[in-house]
């Protein structure tokens, strides 16, 4: 067993890499002989049906859980959003983007992030104070302020209201684009996964059970041409079986 | 606008007549709240001092308010409240802040490290149930009656909520926040200072009102075992000569300074607690 991180110089061809990675819990092996890489500034979703192993995979990545064998090589500069915002509630907005930051500038970094997520009015705002999208966007300021270069999101829009997930779908591809971290989103959704990522991957009993790659044109829309036969694609793997015939003209959320 | 049908039965019609510029809804004044609060305690006054008047209620069972006001300001005069006073919040404080400085420590050491706990939690557990006042003879065996067990009594009373509390606070600390922390690169005192202490204040402050009910209760007991100051010292004095004008007297100053210590952690909430839900302003 062995963990290396990555550190600046040489370009590495992959941003993350894993190699027969295992993660057992008593007998059962939640990640199984796991064989995954990532390239810088790729954006990949995670998708699988619950039990498959996504977020202990998203858990070792940020460096929340130990691997039991194989090889795991993630880059030191990392981070990670989740479902709930997690800030820190004694703490005004911009304390919690800075927080654990050791620069000399840092209200003014903390200031830009604020500013790049649309929140620079609400710099001094107690979590308390804010609403779920906004609670989710300074957490997205607090990940990005640390210039990434893995960026992982753990179901971040899941428990946001349907108009303010898609305005954070448009959010997090105008920041990908601005600062090119390699993204890995883990997923329920499949909508999501299409819009956003440039390759889906299917996750059961802590395998990769399928990979599809997205090659959608951006600025996606699931009218476009070939987004709902990937979508069938994907809840097929799923489990879901579904009939692509008429839904085509019937699009749920477009942009990205 | 006019609903139709506004008399059928199936619907319930709530109208009211368009309101007119600077008109107020309720127009008729009435008294503001305190005033009507402080009607009930009035005529219970009023009925109390009457009652010692008419002699239905003797002075040796409690003495006519009047009485009471007349003995007041006289031992504010004299300077003999202040005095005793002074030696009454002399030893609370001491002995609290002995408690609390204990209990911020024992409740450090044992919530911060596995080991500590191991130690220190199952001893203190063990003190814990004992009631403090029951040590007394002890105490008095050991460091006699002087000042030091009278302080020692209100150290032991006063750290236990502390110490429970804050305890229980660290190790509350929602487990989400304590990854996100790590996540974030935090080192271990880091970690202790923005995210484990600020998250275990709001316990802090729990265990400190109980302290604070606590070092008084102990100091109305303390006072009354051989002391020459203090306002427990008044109130058994005062029994010695069946003075129950100042027995009452000293029960005042115990609950106004019990009032009095509420508003001030009160206050301290509010500045340390700004960021909870309930005291944040949108």
């Amino acid at each position: 067993m062995s963990t290396h991180e990555l550190h600046g110089g040489a370009k590495p061809l992959a941003a993350v890499q894993l190699h027969k990675v295992v993660r057992q819990f008593g007998n059962q092996r939640v990640i199984d002989d796991l064989d995954l890489n990532i390239a810088p500034g790729e954006f990949v979703a995670l998708l699988g049906a619950s039990g498959s192993g996504k977020t202990t995979l998203l858990r070792m990545l940020a460096g929340l859980d130990n691997i039991d064998s194989g090889q795991l090589r993630v880059p030191t500069a990392r981070a990670a959003v989740f479902q709930e915002p997690r800030l820190m509630p004694w703490k005004r907005a911009w304390k919690n983007v800075v927080l654990g930051l050791r620069v000399e500038n840092a209200k003014a970094r903390a200031v830009a992030a604020l500013t790049e997520v649309g929140l620079a009015h609400r710099l001094e705002a107690y979590p308390a104070t804010l609403s779920g999208g906004e609670a989710q966007r300074v957490a997205l300021a607090r990940g990005l302020v640390r210039e990434p270069r893995l960026l992982l999101l753990d179901e971040p829009f899941a428990a946001l209201d349907a108009l303010t997930r898609i305005r954070m779908h448009e959010l997090i591809i105008e920041l990908w684009r601005k600062h090119n971290p390699a993204v890995l989103l883990v997923t329920h959704d499949v909508d999501e996964a299409i819009l956003l990522a440039d390759r889906v991957i299917v996750l059961a009993q802590g395998r990769v059970a399928e990979q599809v790659r997205v090659d959608l044109p951006r600025a996606r829309h699931s009218g476009q041409p070939g987004f709902q036969r990937l979508r069938a694609q994907l809840l097929g793997l799923l489990g879901v079986e579904v009939e692509t015939g008429d839904v085509e003209q019937n699009p749920r959320y477009s942009h990205g | 606008m006019t609903l139709p049908s506004s008399s059928d039965a199936a619907y319930l019609t709530v109208e009211k007549p368009a309101l007119l510029p600077g008109r107020k809804v309720r127009g008729d004044w009435r008294p503001p709240g305190f005033v009507i609060r402080c009607i009930s305690p009035l005529a219970i006054l009023l009925f109390w001092q009457l009652s010692s008047q008419l002699g239905w209620l003797p002075s040796r069972v409690i003495a006519a308010p009047s009485q009471i006001g007349g003995t007041l300001w006289a031992m504010i005069v004299s300077g003999e409240l202040a005095t005793n006073l002074l030696v009454s919040l002399q030893r609370a404080v001491l002995g609290l802040s002995i408690g609390i400085i204990i209990g911020v420590v024992a409740a450090l050491i044992s919530g911060l490290s596995r080991r500590g706990e191991l130690v220190l939690d199952s001893p203190l557990q063990m003190l814990r149930t004992i009631p403090s006042l029951a040590l007394v003879p002890l105490f008095i065996l050991w460091f006699g009656i002087g000042e030091f067990t009278k302080i020692a009594l209100i150290v032991l009373g006063t750290t236990f909520p502390v110490y429970l509390n804050l305890f229980a606070g660290i190790r509350g600390i929602d487990p989400k926040l304590i990854e996100a922390a790590n996540t974030l690169g935090l080192s271990r005192a880091e970690l202790i200072w923005h995210v484990v202490l600020p998250g275990a204040l709001p316990s802090f402050f729990v265990g400190l009102r109980y302290a604070l009910g606590i070092s008084w209760l102990a100091l109305v007991f303390v006072e009354q075992i051989n002391t020459t100051a203090g306002i427990g010292f008044l109130a058994s004095d005062a029994r010695d000569f069946m003075r129950t004008d100042v027995i009452v007297i000293c029960l005042l100053i115990y609950s106004l300074l019990g009032l009095l210590i509420d508003g001030l952690i009160r206050t301290l909430e509010h500045f340390a607690l700004a960021w909870r839900p309930s005291f944040v302003r949108t």
